[in-house]
């Protein structure tokens, strides 16, 4: 069997039916297998769409996405999406095409070194040599990239390889002598956590995309409610706990909450599950308070103490570490403090719905809020990376049937669109798909549009314009003054409803609050895709406290 | 030998690509490698890589944690808080006239060093040891004009 058909099989064989990706002369035998075994393919506009679109559709199916790239300009365009997936910890398989294997260092047309320069984005990466090696490397990929620490695994395989005759047979098992994740915590440091939280007056839970990874929300909710402390959450973690639920406090770090980066202060035991405790989620602890115990719950050991020493480690998965702590039973009565927190968190998002804003244009945070109301029991939201991504953060209430898709780590600008129409094709009917962006984050990947249409999938589309590139004109007003803004002006925007017409897309502009309910009502009545463009004042501030204070 | 240095002895599969994501790994991180040396090991599907590094233990610990998740990593051990042997090899060509010629001869026996060329001008002497010792000898030979210093880096092995 040809080798590129081995690959194919090998993908199938893993329960991969949808690929995406762009071909090219490195990958011209791989396609042709495609072809011929019938493999499902999503022609993206622009390879790093492709990483996104994997990655939003492994994220609904559980699974892991696939996407593809020819060689040279193929490749360093996906580097961008798979360095996304990294940062967040997202599984993704990349095949990239290469050059003939005895021309590779030659610089031949379309040659790049994908695996040096992808060593950095991915967890791990393979040039393939011998073609006899594909169905192992392939069955150790899929493997790496799902366990553990999940994470992007790329292939590079050169055109010859693919061409080659070999025997098909596919590993069952994977040993990596290397590679033996922990799953479950040491037994030991579990008693000690539950003494600890037994100890505690005020304890604080802070969670991560961890959550999300081992799929253990519902054992999150058991311990919360078992331990009824209140749940604080890193941009990955958004949608690991309900947002409904009478424990939680929402968003920490530089765009949090003050309540809550005031809590964290205040907390006597600190509590992380599957968070990196990022320099954005920690910038705003003051470490003052020195009597803090904290103790980090992680897959990755090299995450633990990395950033903030840590008292108690915990390795590992953190479902079974979960299920462990909830075989305890808790007893301190912490009621004061978890419930004014949670008072805390109702009166200031209350308080900033409410507010009157004077000046023109729609309030982004109402606009968020009824797409949370309209969106129904099931949804997955998309945010870019900007103001947009911290109002999407704050304002739509997420749990784990209500997704919440972002790039966390990297902050990749264009990343809404493409991973809203990935999702959108491993979610089922009854789920809603929207995808909130701002207009430099939209025009990045805007062709992906054509996707929307081609395939027919009903994607809100909600670009929030303010004919500024808003977070970082906020970012030169806060360092340099008002008098600073320098290369921020977006300068031209295209007709956002004649875009919309010309992708035959229904178009929807809101200009003021009034206008929300009304079009939102319409664009949720149906199953059809649309753009709706939401202006909003440029002064209107990323964090209400930040301008209100 | 400084005590924030560590010597790293990190057993990896044989694969192509290995070394460049070990080497990497240090690079990314922001961490300087001292000296680093590679060869086969009774396995020829396993390869022994043996670092220098410099870094206090939150250092050191976060090299190790990020080396133990590159997948063809199979183990590290740190050779310098066990007890372990120390040695490398080193080259010296210097310059030297009929009259110092047998002076640095003998100072080479005295450091069990071979002399393995003598050119007019110039001899080679080989001295394998510790950095401690070899470093000795460097400031020994100082006086009489060293013309070029080689040396292997550090390898190491845990006592039995």
């Amino acid at each position: 069997m040809k080798a590129a058909e081995v690959i194919v099989k090998c993908l199938q064989l893993e329960g991969v039916n949808t690929v995406y990706g762009y071909p090219g002369g490195a990958v011209l035998p791989l396609y042709e297998a495609m072809r011929k075994l019938e493999m499902n393919h999503i022609l993206v506009r622009q390879e790093q769409s492709a990483a996104h679109m994997a990655s939003g559709y492994g994220r609904v199916n559980n699974t892991v996405g696939v996407c593809l790239a020819t060689s040279g300009p193929g490749a360093t365009n996906l580097l961008t999406g798979l360095a996304t997936a990294h940062m967040d910890s997202i599984p993704l398989i990349a095949i990239t095409g290469q050059v003939n294997s005895k021309k590779i260092g030659t610089d031949m047309f379309q040659e790049a070194d994908v695996v040096g320069s992808s060593e950095s984005f991915t967890k791990h990466n393979y040039l393939v040599k011998n073609a006899k090696d594909l169905p192992r490397i392939i069955k150790e990929a899929f493997h790496i990239a799902n366990t553990g620490r999940k994470g992007p695994v790329l292939i590079d395989i050169p055109k010859d390889i693919q061409d080659e005759e070999i025997e098909f047979s596919y590993p069952s098992e994977v040993d990596i002598r290397g590679y033996k994740p922990t799953i479950s915590g040491h037994s030991k440091q579990i008693t000690r956590i539950a003494e600890q939280i037994n100890n505690s007056r005020q304890p604080i839970l802070c969670i991560g995309g961890g959550i999300n990874s081992s799929g253990c929300s519902k054992e999150l909710v058991e311990f919360v409610e078992k331990t009824r402390m209140p749940v604080v959450c890193t941009l990955m973690g958004v949608d690991g706990f309900p947002n409904g639920n009478p424990y939680f406090a929402g968003l920490l770090g530089s765009h949090g909450y003050p309540f809550v980066n005031k809590a964290m202060n205040k907390a006597d035991l600190i509590i992380v599950i599957g968070a990196r405790f990022a320099d954005r989620s920690t910038a705003v602890i003051s470490h003052k308070n020195t009597s803090q115990h904290v103790i980090h719950i992680d897959i990755d050991p090299a995450e633990i103490g990395k950033n903030v020493k840590t008292h108690t480690p915990v390795v590992g998965d953190a479902g079974a570490i979960l299920r462990q702590l909830n075989t305890y039973d808790y007893t301190s009565d912490i009621s004061p403090w978890t419930d004014g927190i949670i008072l805390e968190r109702k009166r200031y998002m209350e308080e900033n719905l409410n507010r009157e804003w004077d000046a023109q244009g729609t309030n982004p945070c109402k606009l968020i809020k009824s797409i949370s109301d309209k969106t129904g029991s099931k949804a997955v939201v998309t945010s870019d990376v900007g103001q947009n991504q911290i109002w999407t953060a704050h304002y739509f209430l997420a749990d784990d049937s209500r997704r919440y898709f972002t790039s966390g780590g990297l902050g990749t600008m264009g990343y809404s669109l493409p991973a809203a129409i990935g999702a959108r094709m491993a979610a089922d009917n009854d789920t809603t798909v929207t995808a909130v962006m701002g207009e430099g984050g939209f025009q990045m990947l805007m062709g992906e549009l054509a996707l929307v249409r081609g395939h027919d999938l009903d994607i809100k589309v909600v670009i929030i314009t303010n004919e500024r590139l808003g977070m970082v004109r906020e970012l030169q007003l806060n360092a340099y003054g008002n008098e600073s803004y320098y290369g921020i002006d977006i300068g031209f925007n295209p007709d956002y409803m004649k875009l919309a017409e010309a992708y035959n897309i229904k178009g929807y502009l809101i200009e003021e609050d009034s206008q929300i309910d009304e079009v939102l009502k319409e664009a949720y009545g149906t199953n059809e895709p649309c753009l709706i463009q939401c202006r909003v004042n440029p002064d209107f501030p990323t964090l209400a406290h930040w301008r209100w204070r | 030998m400084n005590k924030d240095r560590h010597v790293l002895s990190i057993t990896v599969e044989n694969y192509a690509g290995t070394l460049s994501k070990v080497a990497g790994l240090f690079t990314r991180r922001g961490y300087n490698i001292d000296t680093l040396n590679v060869a086969e090991t009774m396995d020829p599907n396993i390869s022994r890589i043996t670092v220098t590094v410099t870094g206090d233990e939150e250092v050191l610990e976060q090299i190790t944690k990020q080396l133990n998740k590159l997948i063809n990593v199979i183990k590290i051990t740190d050779l310098t808080c066990k007890k372990s042997i120390l040695r490398e090899l080193m080259f010296l060509r210097i310059s030297s006239t009929k009259e110092t010629r047998s002076e640095i001869i003998q100072l080479a026996d005295v450091f069990k060093g071979k002399t393995v060329d003598i050119a007019p001008k110039s001899i080679t002497v080989e001295v394998t040891g510790d950095e401690d010792k070899n470093n000795a000898f460097i400031e020994l030979m100082k006086p009489f004009g060293i013309l070029e210093i080689v040396r292997t880096g550090l390898t190491a092995i845990e006592r039995g």
